[in-house]
């Protein structure tokens, strides 16, 4: 609290970045966690509320007629741009907001104050909700080829991986040390994925310490171990999802890739993903784009090739078919690294593995996902998110990257996934909330060390409980697809308006189908209810159920063919029913605020925010207009 | 002529057909005068193709050896290739199908000669009559009349016999002002706009010429519409600068000072030979799976197509806005108004009124504002995105009006009775179709080639129950508000219904679609289960009080 100075500024505008529509007017607040904006203004009451730990950048600009700006850009993608009357207000709210937005030592995080009032076992019962060791036993391990060891208890064997990691049994302890000492930080190749079916395997590492000749004859039995795990195939998959230039460029440095003549039977790639700077810089001009003022769709389309994101999309997207091709239909165990093998390696296993396996297409299966590939396996949350004040560089939207893919597999498989968007879109908030305590720290080491089991809570239990808002309407369950064969031509890849432009409601479909669904399955268990109700109530009337009742579709046949329903299926037959519903399918119990209808239209017109100022147009056309009257003088 | 002439081989075997999604597959090739049939020789005998020679964009022929290749490109963007063995006989087909897809004679086409395999309930020759119609607007108002000035096509040959104009102008004032619009084509009612009594107009440029010639009449006539006291707007689709030009040659612009009363905004919206240059680019971006990311986002952007959705949205919201919030009146016009002035007028009232969201109502605009319109279907639409021909009059634009329709459509879900693929249905048969609507360019041609008389009307097809469900959206519920498109480059999209339809399958949306239709058909029957059972319980329990009061 000792960075806040100023606890309440009044007189605050919130600028609209698409509309020339009066801006908002009213206070704000910080408090300890949040920047709160209330809307005075508006004839209902709109706060709105920006995370701390939300907060990518602060800017002062300067001074205009209305006031001091401030401009805000938050990790979710959200940008407040807020005018403070007083240049001292605003001022001393942004020397705040630069305190606030940036903590130096962990403990200032949100996960440690953050009490959501629960008995403490609640807490240790949600940290048990995913537990790796299951999903493994889903995957027949252990089995003849693979165990799960404790050689990295005490972190002797990497410093970066967790206690327990799964390796062929072939390889003994010696194997696995050997090993370590020839891969960078002593990421050992280990299990990612079994595909139980035909034995191959997804095994991750990070690059060996190879330079231009040197060999670990460990390593070479490691690599041996995990291609003889899968007797099915004579050969096994190197991938290395870096350029091959970055690779090559590493072998100066001692680093490097595996030389195919000394291993047996390797079949070595490079699959071109980016480092993370290239990711970070790209963002940044994708966001620029997204953010500029009423852009022609020339500009748009250009910034959007020139941002090359979606190129870096599609890369992730190739690399992770080609894992999911080569376990599936070749048959054969993929290595997958990068340099350290915590970034790109992460984006590509995970992906291979939401291909092929239905499981982590639901909700329970995303969660371990997320915490097999990229927490358990030390992906640097804290730093690739900036969660503490610190280097800037090793920012990089690298987990942003994966959520999209799995948006864009979203996108050609509408039936596939248990969770819908919100889904995806609240997970990557939280990476960047700081509120639970998943993804604070680097690793598992990290971790303990920090106590985050003991004095934080996991995020699982709590998205668990809103799953209702968070599922797809459309999924047709865990057995109506194996593994999934996007197309990943270019045309394949959608911008990502949801994510990007997130908060400008205006570009979004003013009507939503995901909202109409949901309504409908909510509806459809009231529906269910009454009518088991009613059901009941029956036989008590007049002796027996009568059996046409008992049957739905017999039912419908029978009131279709007597005719005596007019008006079925019809609107009408909703509105004059209970549940009652309002003209969008919403149930009027779950509606609390239902603007009126001229609301709603001032609603639509207000979010149509290209559209042309008339005032402005008619400037224009009479001043060309005196421009034609002198020509004519 | 008989078609026999053109085809001197009707019949060649062996020949090998692919297309997309399907493995190739090897049958007898049949030439008709109207059809080229592929039937394999797999049990069922099944037909494997069945394509209308209107629907050929152009052919190309390639030789192996004495095997020949024909690629057969169609106006719905669909890419077929044929094997034939025997260079003669591919060297005929080829010659046939180019002669048969490029029939110059319109009575030659299959619409005359299509007997349709299911029974006429409604003829759709007499669905939408301009009488129809104006019985509707006549409910609400009596400042307007029906015009038969022209009749005989003699004052504005491109309108329809019936047009509606303010009660207040006479025939004789009509004629008038009909010599001041570019081809005749005197402003007249397009949409009224029920909530404050806003009306719509469209017409052709004036003809002021360079020396600023006036029409007392022409003035008097959109003055009429306007309320005491009131302005209004008049949209021209062409920049300044293109106007100021059209003077030059005799055409030109209304001036604040023989129109006081009117704000003109110049809103650019392109035409011509530019739009289907874009279609062409487009397409051949969508077919080319070569692309990499970087090249492909170059192509889409540089064909320009979105742009045109862009414009063309943008405008029509403005005309749109000119009535709803402005409480204007509205003029919209380019140079001849037959093309981009019907774009416009027909995404507005999209926009402001919800009958033209349902199915009945977009055919009803579809025949309002496009065919008895004047926009001349049958130059605009005689080559697709594959044509090499530089023929100025061929464009996409109605094609880029359901572009913009669906683009609308994306954004209000639930809005629209129809779905997306009554738009695409409507983009197919306008290019190629065995029904007469399409045909000719204005109410004068379908008079002369008697089409009510001798060809079927798409509509007496569409309107029938079995075909109407295809077409229908589930999610529709019926929305009175006023519905805002975003234009924003985020908000549009390619349409991929129509230009990925070749080119990726659509399987796993269909299977979205089909599950969705699932959930709200579901939903239906419980309600009606549950309507029935409470209907039961009522009956019984007035049974029971009937029973304990006697």
């Amino acid at each position: 609290m000792e960075h806040i100075t100023t606890p309440k500024v009044e007189n605050v505008k919130l600028l609209d970045r698409y509309t020339n529509r009066k801006p908002a007017n009213g206070t704000l607040y910080l408090t300890a966690t949040h920047l709160i904006y209330v809307d005075a203004s508006a004839e209902v009451r709109k706060e709105t509320w920006i995370l701390h730990h939300h907060i990518a950048t602060v800017e002062k600009l300067p001074l205009t007629t209305s006031g001091c700006p401030l401009l805000i850009h938050c990790k979710n993608f959200r940008v407040a741009h807020f005018v403070i009357g007083h240049e001292r207000d605003c001022h001393e709210v942004y020397t705040s907001l630069l305190k606030l937005s940036q903590p130096v030592k962990p403990e200032e995080l949100y996960a440690f104050s953050y009490n959501p009032k629960m008995p403490k076992d609640n807490r240790e019962i949600g940290w048990k909700l995913i537990d790796l060791k299951v999903d493994y036993q889903r995957m027949g391990i252990p089995n003849d080829f693979w165990e799960i060891t404790d050689a990295n208890k005490d972190y002797e064997v990497c410093n970066t991986y967790p206690p327990e990691i799964v390796v062929p049994k072939a390889a003994n302890k010696a194997t696995v040390l050997g090993s370590s000492k020839f891969r960078s930080r002593g990421r050992i190749p280990v299990l990612s994925y079994l595909y139980k079916e035909n034995n191959a395997a997804i095994c991750r590492c990070s690059q060996p310490l190879s330079g231009f000749s040197a060999r670990c004859l460990e390593d070479e039995q490691m690599l041996q171990a995990i291609r003889q795990a899968n007797p099915g195939s004579p050969f096994m998959y190197v991938v290395d999802t870096r350029p091959k230039l970055n690779a090559m460029a590493n072998r100066a440095a001692g680093k490097g890739y595996e030389n195919e003549d000394n291993y047996d039977n390797i079949r070595f790639k490079f699959i071109g993903i980016e480092n993370i700077h290239v990711m970070r810089s790209s963002l940044q001009k994708l966001l620029e784009v997204c953010e500029t003022k009423s852009p022609s769709m020339s500009d748009f389309l250009t910034g959007l090739e020139n941002s090359g994101w979606l190129r870096h999309i599609k890369a992730v997207m190739d690399a992770g078919v080609f894992l999911a091709k080569a376990v599936k239909e070749e048959k054969a165990s993929v290595l997958v690294h990068c340099s350290d093998g915590w970034d790109r390696t992460a984006q590509v296993c995970s992906l291979a593995s939401l291909l092929l396996d239905p499981f982590y297409r639901t909700f329970k299966g995303l969660m371990v996902l997320i915490e097999k590939e990229w927490i358990a396996m030390g992906h640097k949350f804290s730093h690739r998110c900036g969660h503490l004040d610190g280097d800037l560089k090793e920012v990089s939207p690298v987990f942003t990257q994966f959520t999209e893919c799995v948006w864009q597999l979203m996108q050609q498989f509408p039936c596939a996934f248990e969770f819908n968007e919100r889904f995806l879109l609240e997970i990557h908030d939280h990476v960047y909330s700081c509120q639970f305590g998943n993804f604070l720290g680097t690793c598992h080491r990290e971790r303990e060390a920090l106590k985050i089991f003991e004095k934080t809570h996991s995020l699982w239990p709590f998205l668990l409980q809103k799953k209702q808002e968070f599922r797809n309407p459309l999924y047709k369950g865990f057995t109506a697809y194996k593994e999934l064969k996007p197309n990943t031509l270019p045309f394949s890849f959608q911008f990502w308006c949801g994510m990007y432009n997130r908060f400008d409601k205006g570009m979004h479909p003013k009507q939503c189908v995901l909202d109409h669904l949901l309504n409908s399955m909510s509806q459809k268990m009231k529906l269910e209810d009454n009518a088991t109700d009613l059901e009941n109530k029956l036989p008590f009337l007049d002796g027996p159920l009568p059996d046409e009742v008992c049957s739905l579709s017999k039912i419908v046949n029978a009131s279709v063919e007597s005719s005596k329903t007019p008006m079925l299926n019809t609107p009408q037959d909703y509105e004059s029913e209970p549940p009652a519903l309002l003209t969008n399918g919403a149930i009027v119990e779950e509606v609390d605020i239902m603007p009126d209808q001229d609301q709603k239209n001032k609603e639509n017109f207000a979010n149509h925010h290209d559209l042309p100022d008339l005032n402005s147009t008619m400037e224009v056309i009479e001043s060309d207009a005196k421009k034609e009257k002198l020509q004519h003088q | 002529m008989e078609f026999a002439e053109l085809i001197k081989t009707p019949r060649a075997d062996n020949v090998v057909l692919h297309r997309p999604f399907y493995p190739a597959v090897e049958g007898t090739l049949c030439l008709t005068g109207h059809h080229l049939i592929l039937s394999s020789r797999r049990q069922d005998n099944a037909e494997e193709l069945w394509l209308l020679h209107s629907n050929i964009d152009s052919i190309e022929k390639r030789f192996v050896g004495s095997l020949g290749t024909i690629i057969i490109k169609c106006k719905d963007l669909r890419i077929i290739q044929l094997d034939i063995p025997g260079m003669e006989e591919c060297l005929n087909i080829a010659s046939s199908i180019e002669a048969l897809s490029t029939l110059d004679s319109v009575t030659l086409m299959y619409p005359f000669f299509y007997r349709p395999m299911f029974e006429v309930v409604e003829d759709g020759w007499h669905s939408f009559l301009p009488e129809r119609e104006f019985e509707l607007l006549s409910s609400v108002t009596n400042e307007w009349r029906l015009s038969y000035v022209n009749k005989e096509f003699s004052v504005c040959p491109s309108y329809p016999p019936a047009v509606t104009v303010p009660k207040s102008i006479d025939d004789e004032a009509l004629r008038r002002v009909a010599t001041f619009r570019h081809g005749g084509r005197f402003p007249v009612l397009s949409y009224y706009h029920k909530k404050n009594g806003m009306v719509m107009m469209r017409s052709s440029q004036p003809l002021t010429g360079t020396n600023g010639r006036r029409c007392k009449e022409d003035s008097a006539l959109i003055n009429a519409t306007l309320r005491a006291g009131k302005r209004g707007y008049i949209i021209d689709t062409r920049s300044l600068n293109v106007a100021q030009q059209a003077r030059a040659k005799g055409g030109g612009f209304e001036q604040e000072v023989q129109y006081p009363q009117w704000r003109r905004i110049h809103k650019s919206v392109e035409r011509y030979n530019i739009l289907q240059e874009s279609l062409i680019k487009l397409v051949e971006a969508c077919n080319d799976q070569s692309h990499n990311m970087d090249r492909w986002l170059s192509k889409l952007e540089a064909s320009n197509w979105l742009t045109h959705i862009k414009e063309i949205l943008t405008a029509a919201c403005l005309a749109a806005q000119c009535i709803d919030r402005e409480g204007a009146s509205v003029l919209v016009h380019g140079t001849e108004g037959t093309d981009s002035t019907l774009q416009i007028t027909s995404l507005a009232q999209i926009i402001l009124d919800p009958r033209c969201r349902t199915i009945r109502g977009f055919e009803a605009l579809v025949e309002r504002e496009w065919l008895q319109a004047g926009h001349p279907f049958q130059q605009r639409c005689a080559q697709s995105a594959y044509s090499n021909s530089k023929q100025k009059w061929e464009s996409p634009v109605f094609f880029l009006f359901l572009d913009c329709v669906w683009q609308i459509l994306r954004q209000f879900p639930c809005s629209f009775e129809f779905n997306e693929h009554f738009l695409i249905m409507l983009f197919e048969h306008a290019y190629a179709s065995q029904f007469g609507t399409f045909l000719g360019n204005n109410e004068s041609d379908r008079c002369k080639l008697k089409l009510p008389q001798k060809t079927m009307s798409l509509w007496s097809w569409v309107n029938r129950p079995q075909e109407l469900s295809k077409f229908k959206n589930p999610l529709f519920e019926a929305n009175s508000l006023v519905i805002w498109p975003s234009v924003a480059p985020q908000s549009l999209q390619l349409w991929e219904g129509v230009f990925l339809r070749w080119n990726r399958s659509s399987k796993f949306l269909d299977e979205a679609y089909e599950e969705m239709n699932n959930i709200i058909e579901y939903n239906k029957e419980l309600q009606a289960k549950v309507n029935a059972l409470r209907r039961q319980l009522a009956e019984l329990e007035t049974d029971d009080g009937m029973q304990e009061s006697s």
